[in-house]
């Protein structure tokens, strides 16, 4: 089966997103291996940047800390192979277009190929600015994802008619990180998405306990959850394996319990 | 050239929930940018409330004293608020209020953008919110309380290296959380198109002027146009007049601070490389891997680590010509213009003024340079005055 279209084969998807280094490299290819044993359905890895300004303070704390570490570009490309060759759960980069474009967006691309990436988030390249990136990524077999916001409207439809993999949905407006309440209206995105094309929807951006993934896993094929599990790594480092690994199973869980 | 391009430079790389409001940005511009009664407000407000047009003063001491070409200095430091910001805060804000927006957001280097913008909404009656790095507002402290008296709340921002680029981030973040009310204010020809654009464009007013004026005074164009380049909004509405007139040569000061090898600079057009970062693709400082680099210059305007991309584009085609000053011969030229001119100039212009001082006496008797003087020097007297090892604390005194 194509590495993306498994994702969405076992229920609704989990989807954990992790800074790769945070706090080392090491302990970034343990947590990927326990996460996709836990029942992960892809495992987004950022690669860290100076200056990451889609995300809120927890995300961009472990950006610091995993800069800070000296990890780089290539070491996790050396790390993304090493786990592949134990683990077949579909995997994401998401960084900026800096990170990418600096390194040259066909080598960085050959290398994700090479290496076991199945695909690439990039915030700041909307889709005004697709042409850049995607080409190559097909080229290179890698799934460019797209992503709307709860402000997008009229853009949806474009969007979507080009979109492939699944579309990353924007909860909320603003940065990345845990929120009391999602926005009500979310759900109609997924319609304006499905009434243009067939495509697996996951929502992220705020999203931190059971309850809400629950919810709103009614709508979405997937619940992305970022900021909630770097929490824990930024608690309780290195110890942060276990409880990293209850939450995966707990969310996978809970989104799958209404569904069944 | 693609809409929004520069060459290879610009673009759009923001978020996708800022997309639609850039759009709407854009098309609001296009509409008002030829609308008899916008233009004629703003005009308006350049001369009764900022008292455009500024002048153009002969500096002749100066000139004398080089030994070299006629000196003349294009007085933005005589603009209501101090400096050039005004001119294109003026235009965004009239803007954002015929858009409907309640509310404006700006990041600031030095507090020159965040005063004008504090002055605007002031003026305007809007809600205005500044992100300062923490290090600029105590480098700043009195800027910051201008922006408080003027009715805004300012942020200092805590995240990375605290200084300019942490407060555009910040910013950037801002506008994503509230987008519908807000209009973000960017302060220089830098960000996601069509900013660089519409900043230019409104300081454009500085090299409209000095050709008019130069022809009234001198009967000819200059020979080189000077101007400080940090995210380039003075040395671009400097220059874009002159970009079709091929005689006039057009330099651009950039920020060395302790040396451009030195680890402590911001010198992007001498050391940086091409990159996208700030919605745009233009030449930043950074390393191998695109991390952007931390940058340092003794002025908070010019520590930043990216340029605007039109800059980038003269520089590819050769139409400009950019050149690193440090730190010391910027506060020299402070001191030297103080002296010689009576005219105490912000520490950001005083990169054009040393820059002058290095190529006025090269040249012939008869060649004519303008240095756009881009702010007053008041906010720097107590940083200027730390870096001499003056202490100014009166209860000493």
């Amino acid at each position: 089966m194509n590495p993306m279209d498994k994702i969405f084969s076992n229920g609704k998807a989990f989807i954990p997103f992790i800074t790769a280094g945070d706090p080392c490299l090491s302990f970034t290819e343990e947590l990927i291996l326990e996460m996709a044993a836990a029942g992960a359905d892809l495992i987004e890895i950022g690669i860290p940047f100076s200056d990451p300004i889609a995300e809120g303070p927890v995300i961009q704390a472990a950006n610091i800390r995993a800069l800070s570490n000296g990890v780089t570009t290539d070491q996790i490309f050396e790390m993304v192979r090493r786990v592949r060759k134990t683990c077949n759960v579909p995997l994401a980069f998401m960084t900026y277009a800096n990170p990418v474009f600096s390194y040259g967006i066909e080598t960085f691309l050959k290398n994700c190929k090479e290496t076991g990436i199945n695909a690439l988030i990039i915030p700041d390249v909307p889709f005004e600015e697709h042409e850049e990136f995607k080409p190559l990524c097909k080229e290179f077999d890698i799934s460019f994802i797209s992503m709307i916001a709860p402000t997008s409207e009229n853009r949806i439809k474009t969007i979507a008619e080009s979109s492939e993999g699944f579309i990353y949905c924007v909860s909320s407006l603003g940065v990345t990180g845990m929120r009391n309440e999602i926005n009500r209206h979310v759900e109609d995105m997924v319609k304006s998405v499905k009434e243009v094309k067939d495509i697996p929807c996951a929502l992220g951006f705020g999203i931190s306990n059971p309850m809400q993934a629950r919810e709103k896993a009614q709508y979405f094929d997937g619940i992305i959850v970022g900021s909630a599990i770097v929490n824990i790594i930024a608690d309780h480092g290195l110890d942060s394996i276990p409880r990293v690994k209850a939450f995966v199973k707990e969310m996978k869980a809970a989104i799958n319990s209404l569904s069944s | 050239m693609k809409k929004g391009r520069f060459g290879t430079h610009g673009g759009q790389y923001v978020p996708e929930t800022l997309m639609n409001a850039i759009h709407e940005l854009e098309e609001a511009y296009h509409y008002y940018k030829n609308e008899e009664s916008f233009q004629r407000e703003l005009n308006q407000l350049l001369q009764t409330y900022a008292g455009r047009p500024s002048s153009l003063y002969y500096a002749e001491k100066m000139s004398k004293d080089l030994g070299g070409a006629k000196i003349y200095l294009k007085r933005e430091d005589l603009n209501h608020t101090g400096s050039h910001k005004i001119n294109n805060v003026l235009g965004q804000v009239l803007l954002a209020k015929k858009m409907g927006k309640t509310r404006v957001i700006a990041e600031t280097g030095a507090g020159q953008h965040g005063v004008a913008t504090a002055t605007a909404a002031a003026l305007f009656g809007m809600e205005c919110e500044i992100f300062m790095g923490l290090e600029d507002t105590q480098r700043q402290a009195m800027n910051v309380y201008r922006m408080k008296l003027l009715g805004a709340k300012v942020h200092p921002v805590t995240s990375g290296t605290q200084t300019l680029k942490d407060a555009v981030n910040e910013t950037m973040r801002e506008w994503t959380k509230r987008v519908t009310d807000t209009h973000y204010v960017l302060g220089s020809v830098m960000g996601p198109h069509p900013f660089p654009t519409i900043v230019r464009d409104f300081q454009s007013i500085i090299g409209q002027e000095i050709k008019e004026q130069m022809i009234a005074l001198e009967g000819r164009l200059p020979d080189a146009i000077l101007a400080c380049v940090g995210g380039g909004s003075n040395a671009m509405g400097a220059f874009y007049e002159f970009i079709k007139d091929k005689e006039v040569a057009l330099i651009g000061c950039e920020a060395a601070g302790h040396g451009i090898h030195s680890g402590k600079t911001a010198a992007t057009m001498t050391i940086g490389s091409l990159g996208i970062f700030h919605g745009m693709k233009s030449y930043f400082c950074q390393d191998p891997y695109g991390q952007i680099a931390p940058v340092y210059s003794i002025s908070a305007g010019l520590d930043y680590p990216g340029v605007g991309p039109e800059h980038a584009y003269l520089k590819d085609i050769g139409r400009a010509e950019y050149v690193p000053i440090t730190d010391e011969e910027a506060v020299s030229a402070f001191e030297y213009l103080s002296r010689i001119e009576g005219i105490i100039p912000a520490i950001e212009s005083a990169h054009a003024i040393a820059y002058a001082r290095k190529m006025a006496p090269k040249l012939p008797q008869d060649q004519i340079m303008v240095i756009c003087l881009s702010g007053r020097g008041d906010k720097d007297v107590a940083a200027i005055a730390r870096y001499r090892g003056v202490n100014l604390n009166e209860s000493n005194g």
